[in-house]
């Protein structure tokens, strides 16, 4: 069995992220990371091999810092990395993104294609449901765990009211949600590992003509405008004098809530 | 006049809230078709929120399967009725069925807007983006617009004039590429209180490290407000709370009308899932956490002593 796990490099949320004037993210503005959500995917690809073997593929697409993502990866056990890098990709929308993450796990002949639920910075959710879509294969979307039995692939899918058990065979599409197991930190025998493994670089020209249109003047959507929001204004702060909680709902009576 | 589809979703027989806002929001766009899963469909409250026609998708695959069949289906509504665009409200099932939608139909795909417009060449979104640091405009390059809306962005009003609404039959197969991921089981989760869920909820009152682990004034404060219980990541990864009450970055986004976060320091994990809440409120002992910064109202004390302070006043102003 192969698994491909999908790394995106996403700028760290707890910088000050901004926009290009283009409207794309300003990728300088702030150091990159994998996206926090996505190493819960790892852990789960981890887990599968360590239990019942398999090969495992760490996956990213961006610019060239962006094998910083699949670095992670490795550093956490995944046997080796593939990064998908040409200058016409900045910009893509999620539509794209899905071509070419869906062109690349075709090529490497996945069997499992594991995401985090969301990035960190876009946050749609959708990329993992798109790229099931245009494989023609099995979504199993928001994971609270994963088993592979055979070619049976079972999730619990949890939400606010009810917790559901999904199945579906293989080749299928996982995503998992951060209820998942906790990832693991890469340990130095890890991190020294990595420095040996394998990333291979594809440009869109590796993976074929069925990618199509991708890149910033083919998104289906533009924004029109990015603005900074003004600074809130301050608020009105009052110290508890031992009405505090009068003062509160006094406030909550002019607005209304009570 | 514009066809805008609305999915519809409804709970004990009646369309739930955040749908009715959809329905507000699609008659800024046009005139607004409700599409429905499943037996119950409530026409009278449909009509009255301007939606003329409904098309009613019964079947046991709509229940059996993940989002595939539905988005099937309303993919096969949109090539056939030609809307201007398609609302969902921003949930993970909804984003994961307009996304596919957008994708099958060729068209934009925005999610988690706070606000939709009629724009002179088309619909017009607006998010917040970043932790709320950002307000980014939209426009459509190729339609129908699919926009995920997030619950509580407008406040659902009535149409001006009622319309009578009906059932508009439509025939759709779901294919066997729908039918992928089972669904084997569900289990209702016990929720053992009334309160509203997270998620959409209007009012919402969250508690953090400043607890100390007992949530009982948490409680009894959104119980007082008839609001949602919230978790900062820090009073959840202490086993304080459990984790579907996780409010931020990882775990539940809301956008509250009233937004109380008691305890809480304002870590950016944490703003982000709060930050587009309409009135934010916050009650903690450290004048310079930086949750004051986003503030409409702050109390600078002891959420033990403030709370239950505020709870008892609510409820003698509510007797």
């Amino acid at each position: 069995m192969r698994i491909v796990v999908a790394c995106k490099y996403v700028p760290d949320a707890t910088g000050d992220r901004s926009f290009e004037p283009d409207g794309t993210v300003d990728r300088d503005a702030v150091d990159g990371v994998l996206s926090e959500l996505d190493e819960y995917a790892v852990e789960q690809a981890l887990q599968i091999a360590e239990a019942q073997g398999a090969d495992t593929v760490a996956l990213t697409v961006g610019p060239p810092d962006a094998v910083d993502a699949v670095r992670k990866a490795l550093q956490m056990g995944v046997a080796e990395a593939v990064h998908i890098q040409d200058d016409a990709i900045a910009g893509s929308d999620v539509f794209a993104t899905s071509a070419i993450l869906a062109a690349a796990a075709r090529k490497l002949e996945a069997d499992l294609v594991l995401f985090g639920m969301a990035s960190t910075d876009g946050g749609a959710g959708v990329v993992p449901a798109l790229v099931a879509d245009r494989l023609g294969i099995a979504a199993l979307t928001f994971a609270s765990d994963l088993s592979v039995n055979g070619s049976t692939v079972r999730i619990s899918r949890e939400s606010d009211t009810v917790v559901q058990q999904v199945e579906a065979q293989l080749p299928a599409v996982v995503s998992m949600t951060d209820r998942a197991a906790e990832a693991r930190y890469p340990n130095f025998k890890g991190i020294m590992a990595a420095k040996k493994k394998k990333v291979t670089v594809w440009s869109l020209a590796d993976l074929g003509p069925d990618v199509g249109a991708v890149g910033l003047e083919s998104a289906l959507s533009a924004v029109a405008s990015a603005e900074r929001r003004p600074a809130r204004t301050a608020g009105q702060i009052v110290t508890d004098e031992g009405d505090g909680g009068v003062k509160l709902v006094e406030y909550l009576a002019t607005h209304k809530f009570v | 006049m514009a066809n805008v589809l609305v999915l519809i979703q409804s709970e004990g027989g009646q369309p739930t809230k955040p749908t009715l806002s959809l329905l507000t929001l699609a008659r800024r766009l046009g005139e607004p078709s409700a599409v429905v899963f499943g037996a119950e469909v409530d026409l009278e409250m449909l009509g009255r929120y301007g939606a003329s026609t409904v098309y009613q998708f019964e079947g046991a695959e709509y229940a059996d399967y993940l989002v595939t069949p539905k988005a099937q289906a309303l993919t096969a509504l949109v090539a056939d009725t030609r809307p201007v665009a398609m609302l969902v409200t921003s949930t993970d099932e909804g984003r994961e069925i307009a996304a596919r939608v957008a994708l099958r139909s060729g068209s934009g795909f925005v999610h988690d807007a706070v606000d939709v417009l009629a724009g002179d060449a088309g619909p017009t979104t607006v998010q917040s983006v970043f932790a709320g640091n950002y307000t980014v405009t939209s426009r459509f390059e190729a339609g129908p617009a699919v926009i995920a809306v997030r619950p509580n962005a407008v406040e659902p009003a009535e149409a001006a004039t009622p319309v009578v609404a009906t059932v508009q039959p439509f025939r759709h197969v779901v294919s066997e590429t729908a039918t992928l991921a089972r669904i084997v089981d569900t289990r209702v989760k016990a929720s053992g209180s009334s309160r509203p869920e997270l998620g959409g909820a209007a009012i919402v009152v969250s508690g953090g490290r400043g607890t100390g682990g007992d949530f009982t004034p948490i409680e009894e404060f959104a119980d007082a407000l008839g609001g949602a219980v919230g978790a900062s990541r820090a009073a959840v990864d202490a086993g304080w709370y459990p984790h579907r009450f996780q409010v931020g970055q990882t775990g539940t986004t809301v956008s509250a009308q009233l937004y109380v976060a008691a305890g809480i320091s304002g870590a950016i994990q944490h703003r982000a899932g709060m930050q587009t809440s309409k009135t934010i409120i916050a009650v903690n002992t450290d004048p310079d956490a930086p949750i004051f910064d986003l503030v409409d109202f702050g109390v600078v004390g002891d959420l033990k002593v403030v709370l239950p302070q505020a709870t008892a006043e609510a409820n003698g102003r509510r007797a």
